[in-house]
């Protein structure tokens, strides 16, 4: 957590100073009416309380790893050879699928990634051009602040300095709300497993990374369609492509706030709903819809107990003060 | 040791199993007594369903449900966990009105509630196992990882102190039933710190329920998906309880009128139609909430769609017209009346939950519906569990003094 420089109090203090409250202390010999006093006294509260929470808030918010790794998918460049399917594969020891990677037939129906591939490229029909088509590579998004992770109750899941997000094995007892919580249906399970089952999803070959290398579906592409990078340099890169040629790209870098931002960038010629992007995704990380929630805990576990204490002790209190009254009146009864 | 000795023990221990396990009756008597219809059908349920759920550990989840990357959860948790936890705010309700609010007159239904939440809470937790991956790593969120950020991580702590709590609730039947007594006056020392405990942690996981699916804005239908989803699910469980104490009271009357004494059986009727007041009032705070839901989000406009309907559906046909037959039966003073309402309410709240969970999520999915009707395998296991259930509280009830006072023990 960042601190507070030290200057930065005294600028509040200015600024708290705000300028009804400096007209009225020019009047202050001139005689101030009970009114003007009132409301000065209102204004000098109202700052104060407004002027406590910005100051709050001032220390920095942590927006991520700085120097994080990302990726850049331009769908405009990329011409469907599955390549990177091909190069996932063997570089993360995958299963050998079904039909082989030069096998076109793969592109009638719509595939996800599953337990046997991190990544899948679909096709879709450009609507402009009926003819053309456009290939969408899926694969974990590496969000800024993951869904999977605010999900997981065992912490399964860590967002790496480095940028990817890792899930580990070791720690998960196959509840899948991750698989619920993640806003791109990306990671997979291994359902046919009965003892050993787990989630799968693409790591961005976090140990290629490390070692100084590149993720293997941007190493095989031909086309130059998947480029890795930081991504606050892939995110450059992107505006720039599409400021370089506003007539190949539609306006928008999917990933950039999208749910908080994702490390996985996408650029496009044709809508990102057209290639069935979430559309109606909030700009915020989901951890944020959930904290408002998870903040009311304590407050329950301090509150209730308090209240319904009192409740009980309240009424108990009632039933005594009935009871020693019957009991007086038998008694002055039993005096008579 | 003397022979004499040992044969008093043995002939000691036949007594007390008799008495206590066989209800009294001798083993060939018992077995005579068990041929029923309703076992009947129980063995074939178990027979089916039992080794289903055996597959489900040898071959896995694919063998049996069709839970796909999709479609993460199905029947399983849709019913029992989402739909079983609601149904089980009975101990907490039942236990806050006597003990805290001090609703004296409903004490012949308290155990009773109590007994069918802690049970509830017992198989959610059972279903949640059946269906996990790896079900033997369930104490993990407490021991091996702390993922504080997680809803589920909030469920799963409460739920497994909730259901501590709750064995500890229901405990003085218990040892009533094994004629302590020492032990016995513990246990009704702690009642109202347990009973405050119950009622923070069934506040805060119901609700919670309801929360976890605030994390996935866009894959939940936005006229289920809310920021007052956790009100909603906490607001449907306080008037789901009421309507289950309803029907499981009837049920026990009905059908273990043996297990009931008079005290129970002279103030059902009355009790059930305090009850029926109670939850229709707890309706109609759902309702309302409901509506401050859709205007809140001013989804108004989406009524009209074909989704649009089948929340109007649920609203008008599974909120709003059983707490209108709880009115009317409670206006006529019809215990008859209230129960039926109280029975449609129920289905109510489970079509809600399994709206949430399986109907209305991924709603925007190609295909989207056509998981919703489970595999055979999945029913079948489903249908055990459900027998199972069914089958201890009957034992339970049929032993201990639930529905009944037992002879020696005070009042409390």
């Amino acid at each position: 957590m960042g601190k507070i420089p030290k200057g930065s109090e005294k600028d509040h203090e200015g600024d708290e100073m705000c300028v009804s409250e400096k007209k009225e202390k020019q009047q202050d010999h001139s005689g101030v009416s009970r009114r003007k006093f009132l409301k000065a006294a209102t204004l000098v509260g109202c700052t104060a309380v407004i002027a406590n929470p910005s100051n709050a808030s001032a220390y920095k918010e942590f927006e991520g790893w700085p120097d994080r790794y990302g990726m850049l998918t331009d769908f405009t460049l990329c011409v469907g050879c599955r390549s990177c399917e091909k190069a996932c594969n063997e570089a993360n020891g995958l299963p050998a699928p079904e039909r082989s990677f030069d096998d076109g037939s793969v592109f009638n129906e719509m595939r996800r990634p599953t337990q046997d591939a991190y990544t899948v490229v679909n096709r879709y029909q450009d609507p402009n051009e009926p003819d053309k088509p456009v290939y969408r590579k899926i694969q974990c998004n590496h969000c800024n602040e993951p869904a999977c992770a605010s999900a997981c109750p065992i912490h399964a899941y860590t967002k790496t300095k480095e940028g990817p997000v890792l899930y580990d094995p070791d720690l998960c007892f196959g509840c899948r709300y991750c698989m619920i919580a993640c806003p791109f249906n990306v990671p997979a399970y291994d359902y046919d497993s009965a003892l050993e089952p787990k989630i799968v999803k693409c790591v961005m070959c976090y140990d290629r990374i490390k070692e100084g290398g590149i993720p293997a579906c941007a190493d095989a592409c031909p086309a130059g369609a998947v480029t890795f990078g930081k991504r606050d340099d892939l995110l450059k890169l992107a505006k720039k492509r599409i400021y370089q040629k506003p007539d190949r790209y539609i306006d928008h870098v999917y990933g950039e706030h999208e749910v908080g931002g994702t490390g996985w960038l996408y650029i496009s010629g044709v809508p990102f709903e057209d290639l069935g992007f979430p559309k109606d995704l909030p700009n915020k990380p989901p951890i944020e819809l959930t904290k408002g929630f998870l903040g009311a805990v304590p407050v329950v576990f301090t509150v209730w107990p308090a209240l319904f204490g009192t409740i009980y002790a309240a009424l108990k209190h009632r039933d005594e003060l009935e009871n020693n009254k019957t009991e007086h009146q038998v008694k002055e009864e039993g005096e008579k | 040791m003397s022979h004499n000795g040992t044969v008093a023990r043995i002939d000691d221990f036949r007594s007390w199993f008799m008495d206590k396990l066989l209800m009294g009756m001798s083993w060939p008597e018992y077995m005579r007594k068990m041929l029923t219809p309703f076992n009947v059908l129980a063995a074939i349920i178990l027979s089916v369903g039992i080794p289903v759920i055996g597959m489900r550990f040898i071959y896995g989840l694919s063998a049996v449900t069709h839970a796909s990357h999709d479609y993460p959860w199905g029947l399983t948790l849709g019913w029992g966990l989402f739909g079983g936890v609601p149904l089980s705010a009975t101990g907490f309700i039942m236990a806050t009105a006597y003990y805290i609010f001090g609703f004296k007159g409903y004490k012949p239904l308290v155990r009773l509630g109590v007994l069918v939440g802690f049970m509830g809470y017992l198989f959610a937790v059972i279903y949640l196992l059946t269906d996990i991956g790896r079900p033997w790593r369930i104490y993990y969120p407490m021991l091996m990882g702390f993922g504080t950020a997680s809803v589920l991580f909030l469920v799963a702590w409460h739920v497994a102190t909730y259901l501590t709590v709750q064995f500890l609730e229901f405990s003085p039947a218990i040892l009533e039933w094994l004629r302590s007594t020492r032990v016995r006056r513990w246990a009704n020392m702690i009642t109202i710190a347990m009973t405050i405990a119950g009622i923070i942690l069934s506040t805060l996981h119901q609700s919670a329920l309801g929360a976890m699916f605030l994390l996935a804005p866009g894959k939940l239908h936005p006229l289920w998906y809310s920021s007052y989803i956790p009100h909603f699910f906490l607001s449907s469980s306080v008037y789901a309880a009421l309507a289950m104490v309803i029907i499981v009271s009837a049920l026990v009357v009905r059908f273990m009128r043996k297990s009931t004494d008079t005290n129970f059986r002279d103030n059902l009727d009355r009790l059930t139609i305090g009850l029926g007041k109670g939850a229709f009032i707890g309706m109609f705070v759902y309702f309302a909430l409901k509506l401050i839901g859709v205007a809140h989000d001013d989804h108004w406009g989406l009524l009209a769609t074909p989704y649009g309907y089948w929340f109007a559906l649920e609203m008008i046909g599974f909120v709003l017209l059983p707490s209108l037959v709880l009115v009317y039966g409670v206006k006529k003073e019809s215990a008859g009346i209230v129960r039926m309402g109280a029975a449609y309410a129920v289905i109510g709240v489970l079509l809600n939950r399994i709206n949430v969970s399986i109907i209305a999520f991924n709603w925007q999915m190609p295909d989207h519906l056509h998981h919703i009707i489970p595999p055979w395998q999945e029913t079948a296991m489903v249908l055990a569990i459900v027998t199972i259930h069914i089958l201890l509280f009957r034992w339970i009830v049929n032993r201990m003094p639930v529905v009944r006072k037992e002879p020696g023990y005070d009042e409390h």
